[in-house]
């Protein structure tokens, strides 16, 4: 009973941070474009004349969203219409449950992960999640009863598929390198150091899969510079047909999408909750200084490392999505196909036979690491 | 006709390779985040006011500054003594390429200026800004330079202007009382109407 209480508490946390770090994103993305295109951007929303840099947007946008019409185009699909934003949030919502976004901590005499679900197959199931996230699209596309609607569905579905593959691929050189499907196991490997100074984070050990990693899952978000399946003003996509809230619901699919991603990276290639030299009884530097801290101390510090991490990686994704114009679909493909799927499964060769060369199955790599 | 071929010019490896292209575009649009972050931030503790951050005018709050020559709404110019300088000789209601402007002459008591308008309205609705009346003015009676550009109305009669507002530009419709000291024809001196 308790057990599911906490699992509860824990899951309404990462509901509620997660939910508000996408309504942010409205804020952050219309801020972020303005000071790089040297505007001001949106600071007219207002309670009692606080403006508070237009923070209250996103309040209004969602109160607008909740009172338009909704309109369901004559002919389509009334009940496959509204499905399918609720199947794009719904399961860009629960592949949250697998992210760790803390270590373990003893409370009154039991072990919390600070993990909402403790998956054994922890990728697997984000990956099926991410894949299952294309129905929403295609349902979309396929329901609206719209030609354009039904092309957006189906660039987006031949899209996210060719780049779930080199995705896929990518992160198989993580798993090999620690030996883990379950992300908490994989997070805690990275808290080791390589030659006793450098944080064995996945970027170091797997460089070239954080970069087609990158990549490969910009492309799953549906975001500039891969944003084919929507393209709003020109090639007009997948939600053409929607309105009101639910046009709303595509929109935090994608916000929701692109958090995740940054979780991802984090979690797979940079240390996820790990602060360098961090460990459970406290800073250990590699000069040889101490600094003790309590345990709720530290596991703080994880949480807060892993927010900066994801905070830090969302800038960066929103940076890049207002400086790279749209690809072509034809570029698109090339690159996907010819550019990322071979990159990705050299890197999953020449890790395996440096894994083979350094004898990992008599030593064990990690062990060799030190 | 001499055909001229343009050729494309072929990429090099290094911008075939695409990350180093991403990396200069990011480097352009986070050096403007990052400048317009660090003036911001000045501007918000009164700092590098000289400075401006953005190229956006908050429109209502912070006018855009106008050219010496703009032409925006007309005014009356007006004499030591309060009346206008306007001897309502109707040069500018005859040059008006649309018709906006209407002019009634009465008797000035100075045998020296003849005459006075009693009434003079501009219809803002029909006016097309060119700037004609204040060209052909002999006395610098009318002039375009009051800054007003935000005309604006529910009813195309509240886009007509009599002599109080041309002559007092900060005056607003609807008006209340009628300050002229000189005998004029409008609504509230009771006399005809302004239309």
């Amino acid at each position: 009973m308790i057990d599911l209480a906490v699992k509860l508490v824990l899951a309404l946390f990462v509901f509620f941070g997660v939910l508000n770090l996408a309504a942010l994103h409205t804020w952050l993305e219309r801020k972020q474009s303005a000071l790089m295109q040297d505007r001001i951007g949106a600071n007219r929303a207002s309670i009692l004349g606080w403006r508070l840099m237009g923070l209250f947007h996103p309040l209004a946008d969602s109160i607008k969203m909740f009172t338009k019409e909704d309109i369901v185009p004559a002919g389509a699909d009334r009940i496959l219409h509204t499905l399918a934003p609720v199947f794009s949030v719904f399961f860009a919502l629960v592949t949250f449950a697998a992210i760790p976004f803390g270590d373990r901590f003893l409370l009154g005499g039991r072990v919390i992960e600070l993990q909402v679900a403790k998956i054994n197959v922890a990728l697997l199931y984000i990956f099926a999640m991410l894949s299952l996230g294309v129905y929403g699209v295609i349902l979309a596309g396929f329901a609206s009863r719209n030609n354009y609607a039904l092309l957006g569905g189906l660039r987006a579905t031949a899209q996210m598929i060719s780049y779930e593959i080199a995705l896929g691929i990518a992160i198989v050189g993580v798993i090999m390198i620690y030996g883990t499907m379950d992300l908490q196991e994989l997070v805690r490997a990275q808290g080791r150091t390589l030659a006793g100074w450098i944080p064995l984070w996945g970027i170091v050990v797997q460089p070239v899969a954080f970069v087609v990693f990158l990549t490969a899952a910009l492309a799953e978000t549906k975001r500039i510079p891969f944003d084919l399946p929507e393209g709003e003003s020109e090639i007009i996509g997948y939600f053409v047909e929607y309105s009101g809230m639910k046009f709303g619901m595509f929109f935090l699919a994608d916000f929701l999408e692109t958090i995740l991603v940054a979780c991802l990276a984090t979690t797979l290639f940079f240390g996820g909750w790990q602060v360098p030299y961090l460990t459970s009884s406290g800073f250990q530097f590699p000069w040889g200084a101490t600094l003790p801290l309590s345990q709720p101390v530290y596991v703080l510090l994880g949480v807060a490392s892993f927010s900066i991490k994801v905070v830090i990686f969302c800038l960066l994704f929103m940076q890049l999505r207002w400086t790279l114009p749209r690809f072509r679909y034809d570029q698109l493909m090339r690159l996907g196909w010819l550019g990322l799927f071979p990159i990705a499964v050299v890197n999953v060769l020449v890790t395996a036979s440096v894994l083979a060369l350094l004898k990992v199955r008599e030593v064990g790599w990690l062990a060799w690491v030190g | 006709m001499a055909v001229k071929v343009l050729r494309r010019r072929e990429l090099t490896v290094w911008e075939k390779l695409y990350i180093p292209q991403i990396v200069s575009g990011l480097k352009v649009t986070t050096a403007h985040l990052l400048r317009n972050l660090y003036l911001h931030s000045a501007h918000r503790l009164g700092l590098l006011q000289n400075r401006r951050a953005a190229v956006t005018f908050q429109y209502p709050e912070e006018p855009r500054p106008l050219a010496a020559r703009f032409r925006s709404r007309h005014r009356l110019t007006v004499r030591d003594d309060g009346t206008p300088r306007c001897v309502g000789c109707m040069l500018c209601e005859t040059v008006c390429p649309a018709h906006c402007i209407t002019i009634v002459a009465g008797e000035h008591p100075d045998p020296n200026v003849e005459k006075y308008p009693v009434r003079f309205d501009i219809d803002l609705g029909v006016c097309v800004y060119c700037g004609y009346c204040v060209e052909v003015c002999p006395e610098d009676a009318i002039r375009m330079d009051t800054g007003i550009l935000d005309v604006a109305a529910y009813s195309r009669d509240a886009m007509k202007l009599d002599i109080h507002e041309l002559m007092n530009p900060s005056l607003r419709k609807p008006l209340l009382e009628c300050t002229l000291k000189f005998p004029h024809k409008c609504r509230l001196a009771g006399g005809e109407a302004s239309r």
